[in-house]
């Protein structure tokens, strides 16, 4: 295990022969960031290497620290390690790390979203670069819905059905409150929907993270700011996007009668979704299904595979079952993400 | 299938009443009779009794999506619930279904009932490939007898009395008996619920709705103020036993529980007694077990329902009788528009010339609810306090100007044609978590089903019970002569979704083992446990069983050494049941 590219240690994961960190959780001196979601990118490190389109969000997160960033697929060597990012189509900048030394190459996935269901180029996330397989021996792969009973529908039959609510809610003078993460999940709401049916606004906390969007090129609509608004019929057909935090708030009684609703693969149960008291669920997930991990796995060709945040133990024996050599790291990612499971739910607010 | 799923669908995610009723009516409107025939059924709490045992369900659903049972169980475990598990790890449906809800329940679902489980698994297979998602879960709790919405059959009621404008009071009289288990939902049934606004002649074993008793949340100082005098009320006690309906009509009897299931072959001595009456007559009562002239515990009546076969042994262990204490019909009228204290003297009246038939056994077997008495509420309230020891729940209060009204009704007038229970306090216990489990359904994922312990004797100080929890902690068995927990109780109702969400985080961070869905947990919690009954119990552990356990409180003021010992139990056991056993049934 000694020659292993990729290591557990208190920090974080950590590669022996670059001297650096991946997504580490306490401070460390080198730190490569696979994306900007507060569980993956902290904090207090020395210095900071990530992909070149997370700068706007993670500097919009993390203020001014000492980035150093990498275009996909470009690499730096480092102490014989020849490092580079490839996208992993969870949010804007996310990046799965490979990692060469040796003749051996590894990859670290970070938070990777990927449809299982085809290859169909309209599965992928619009609003960032899509997953791109990366051949290795070793892969470290998340598991957030690594269970068969998380599958994504069409993500076309998914936008119909938040339109179709958000189009119902208008025609009876309603706004429609939709709860999701305000970095990633807001921004495929905002882009997903079918802007026609009437005005959009969101919470204050999304706009800063819109801007980082539109900055990188992507085509996120215009929308003013819930509190900015004072003419309040303006929200009888509108849609509000906001975090989840905002669920209940004072901050909602501006809108007066309206419906609400989350977007979350956790929606994809009835027992989540009644626990949320809302009125609807969508299932919109930044992070693959079951066959969407299955697909990724085995796009890699790697014979060994290290499982991490999520259905640990579930997939490390499926896959053994399948023939891959498969093992687990413990780590502390999942705990600022929205797409956590709802039991531990009270961090999901935090932000 | 389509519409009946849609309808689920809109019930299932809407909190509103109104939003409920709507979606009611609309599926109502577009529904084919004979399809909205078995809706009716299964929304009013029907249940065909399961076609298929889930094992096979299991396996087929394993087998078709390709996974081993470890997998499918590591799913039922998050999903928390089986009908929604097998939904979801199945493949996309290959081709879609427009076949109505009565041809899917009547053609494809009864007929599974028998065949041979790869049959059954072969059939079930080919539908799951014709539905979506939500329509495999509903066909799953069809096919296993657990349907269930969040719909009241008094909301049902409305919407199609709303839809047809027809009284709803009637579409509810009309609806007495539409989920028995011998009655087949038709078109033709279904249209009689709505069929015309006059009340037509029901159907002669017909019963009537069940008038629903609320819990009086009431201070003792506030009664004199908010119930006025005690001569206002009649003031009976309060049975354990099965609400029953008792209907003499045409020479027949019929028997119906508060479910309104139709019950008389389960009770033939009570049918027996009931052929004395005279025809057109109606009453509202509770069986109870009776013996030696007394009331016996519900356990006892249990046992008897738990049973099969009701032989002469049954019979003999657990003989029943009726306490009647309402008459609804009387010479074929119906009396429920007559004030309380009118119908009460007309029981009296009816059972009297019943028992001038029926000799002894009025007696022994047959009699009137006798009125507790007190001249003000103080006197009665010291009567209740007798009631653990007469084997009564408390009293019941009925105005004596009410009349018998439908369903349960909210009610601001405290005096206003309700009927209130007095229950007396539950026993209680400060006893302390141990294990904890995952919910179900809305609780899936949450450790909201709990494991409680109390001492095996009272701990020394402090300091021997941290010795004693640390050990625990530290997985090493206990001495049997040394100071342990021992399990004796489960609960999983009582607190709040705050609490739980505290709980649940305290079981995640002391959790000490995991036994598949069962997590064995540090003792920190102490809960104070409510329950309605204590017996012994060769069954468990402790040698103790609870009645209806449920969290009263969590009692962060109490340090664990306090919490209850298994000598606590004991003098709630003396406590119930005396040093005799029963106790007389009737107030002396």
């Amino acid at each position: 295990m000694t020659d292993d590219l990729v290591v557990q240690r208190k920090e974080g994961l950590y590669c022996p022969p670059g001297d650096f960190y991946i997504d580490p959780w306490r401070p460390v001196d080198r730190a490569v960031i696979t994306h900007a979601h507060g569980d993956h990118s902290r904090r207090g490190n020395a210095r900071y290497l990530a992909a070149a389109p997370a700068e706007g969000v993670l500097r919009t997160r993390l203020g001014d620290i000492d980035l150093q960033t990498l275009p996909y697929g470009e690499s730096v060597d480092h102490f014989g390690v020849r490092l580079s990012l490839h996208p992993a189509g969870h949010v804007l900048g996310s990046a799965q790390v490979r990692l060469e030394h040796a003749g051996r190459v590894w990859v670290a996935s970070g938070d990777y979203y990927v449809a299982g269901s085809s290859a169909d180029p309209r599965e992928d996330n619009q609003t960032c670069a899509p997953f791109e397989p990366v051949r290795c021996h070793c892969f470290i792969t998340e598991s957030t819905f690594g269970l068969p009973i998380y599958r994504w529908r069409p993500q076309a039959e998914l936008f119909a059905e938040i339109d179709a609510w958000w189009r119902a809610n208008a025609e009876a003078g309603r706004a429609s409150l939709l709860l999701g993460y305000a970095f990633g999940k807001a921004q495929r709401i905002l882009k997903g929907v079918d802007r026609s049916i009437g005005p959009i606004a969101v919470h204050g906390a999304i706009e800063p993270l819109n801007r980082a969007y539109r900055a990188a090129g992507i085509d996120i609509p215009e929308t003013p700011i819930a509190t900015e608004i004072g003419d309040k019929s303006f929200f009888r057909r509108a849609l509000v996007v906001a975090p989840p935090s905002a669920q209940g708030s004072t901050w909602t009684r501006r809108f007066g009668d309206h419906g609400d609703a989350f977007a979350s693969g956790w929606m994809q149960l009835r027992g989540a979704r009644r626990r949320r008291s809302i009125d609807r669920g969508f299932v919109l997930s930044d992070h693959a299904d079951w066959p969407g991990l299955q697909r990724a796995i085995a796009a890699t060709g790697a014979e060994r595979v290290i499982v991490t945040h999520g259905y640990e133990a579930v997939m490390v024996r499926w896959l053994t079952e399948q023939g891959f050599e498969a093992s687990a790291f413990a780590t502390e990612y999942g705990q600022d993400d929205d797409e956590l499971p709802e039991a531990t739910g009270a961090v999901v607010d935090a932000q | 299938m389509k519409l009946f799923a849609q309808l689920f669908a809109e019930l299932d995610r809407s909190t509103a009443t109104l939003a409920k009723i709507d979606a009611l009516k609309r599926y109502f409107a577009a529904a084919a009779p004979r399809d909205a025939a078995w809706a009716v059924y299964f929304l009013a709490g029907g249940k065909p009794r399961q076609v298929v045992p889930n094992a096979v369900l299991w396996a087929a659903a394993c087998r078709r999506a390709g996974i081993d049972d470890w997998l499918f169980d590591a799913c039922y475990q998050a999903v928390g619930d089986f009908a929604e598990t097998v939904a979801h790890v199945l493949p996309p449906p290959v081709r879609r279904s427009d076949l109505g809800l009565a041809e899917w329940v009547e053609e494809r679902l009864l007929t599974l009932r028998g065949l041979a489980p790869a049959e059954q698994a072969a059939r079930i297979t080919s539908y799951w490939n014709e539905l979506d998602t939500a329509e495999r879960f509903l066909l799953n709790k069809l096919i296993g007898g657990e349907f269930r919405v969040g719909v009241s059959k008094l909301l049902v009621q409305r919407a199609l009395a709303e839809g047809a404008g027809v009284d709803g009071k009637l579409v509810a009289q009309r609806m007495m008996g539409y989920t028995d288990k011998h009655a087949v939902p038709t078109a033709e049934r279904f249209a009689l619920l709505t069929a015309s606004s006059e009340p037509g002649p029901l159907d002669v074993g017909q019963p009537y709705p069940f008038f629903l008793a609320h819990q009086l949340e009431l201070a003792e100082s506030e009664f004199a103020a908010k119930l006025g005098a005690p001569s206002q009320w009649l003031v009976e006690w309060k049975y354990d036993g099965i609400r029953a309906q008792l209907v003499k009509r045409s020479r027949e009897v019929w028997i119906w529980s508060r479910g309104e299931d139709l019950v008389s072959e389960r009770f033939p001595e009570v049918v027996e007694l009931a052929r004395a009456l005279p025809d057109g007559t109606v009453l509202d009562g509770e069986i109870v077990v009776w013996k030696n002239g007394r009331v016996a515990p519900f356990a006892l009546l249990q046992q008897r329902i738990g049973r099969k076969v009701l032989t002469k042994k049954v019979l003999a262990d657990a003989p029943v009788g009726y306490i009647a204490y309402d008459v609804l019909e009387w010479q074929g009228v119906d009396v429920r528009e007559r004030p309380q204290h009118e119908r009460r003297a007309l029981l009296e009246t009816v059972l009297g010339e019943a028992g001038a038939a029926l000799g002894d056994d009025l007696e022994t077997a047959f009699r009137i609810s006798p009125i507790a008495r007190g001249d003000d509420w103080q006197s009665l309230a010291s009567l209740r306090r007798e009631s653990r020891e007469r084997g009564v729940e408390g009293l019941m209060l009925k105005h004596r100007d009410a009349r018998y009204g439908t369903g349960r009704r909210k009610q601001d007038d405290l005096a206003a044609g309700t009927w209130w229970k007095w229950k007396i306090d539950p026993l209680t216990v400060d006893c302390v978590l141990v294990y904890a489990q995952a919910g179900h359904g809305r609780r899936a994922s949450v450790y909201t089903d709990y494991t409680f312990a109390v001492w095996n004797r009272r701990p020394r100080d402090a300091a021997e019970a941290d010795a004693a929890l640390d050990a625990i902690a530290r997985r090493e068995p206990a001495d049997a002569q040394a100071l342990q927990l021992v399990p004796f109780a489960k609960a999983y109702s009582g607190l709040t979704d705050e609490e739980f969400r505290v709980v649940d985080k305290v079981v995640r961070q002391t959790t000490l083992e995991k036994f598949g869905p069962v997590r064995s947990v540090r003792p920190t919690m102490v809960f104070e446990l409510g329950f309605e009954g204590i017996n012994r119990s060769a069954r468990h552990r402790s040698g103790i069983a609870v009645r209806f356990p449920r969290m009263l409180r969590i009692r962060d003021d109490k340090p664990l050494h306090e919490a209850d010992t298994l000598a606590d139990l004991e003098a709630l056991l003396a406590l119930q049941h005396g040093s005799k056993g029963a106790v007389p049934a009737t107030p002396p």
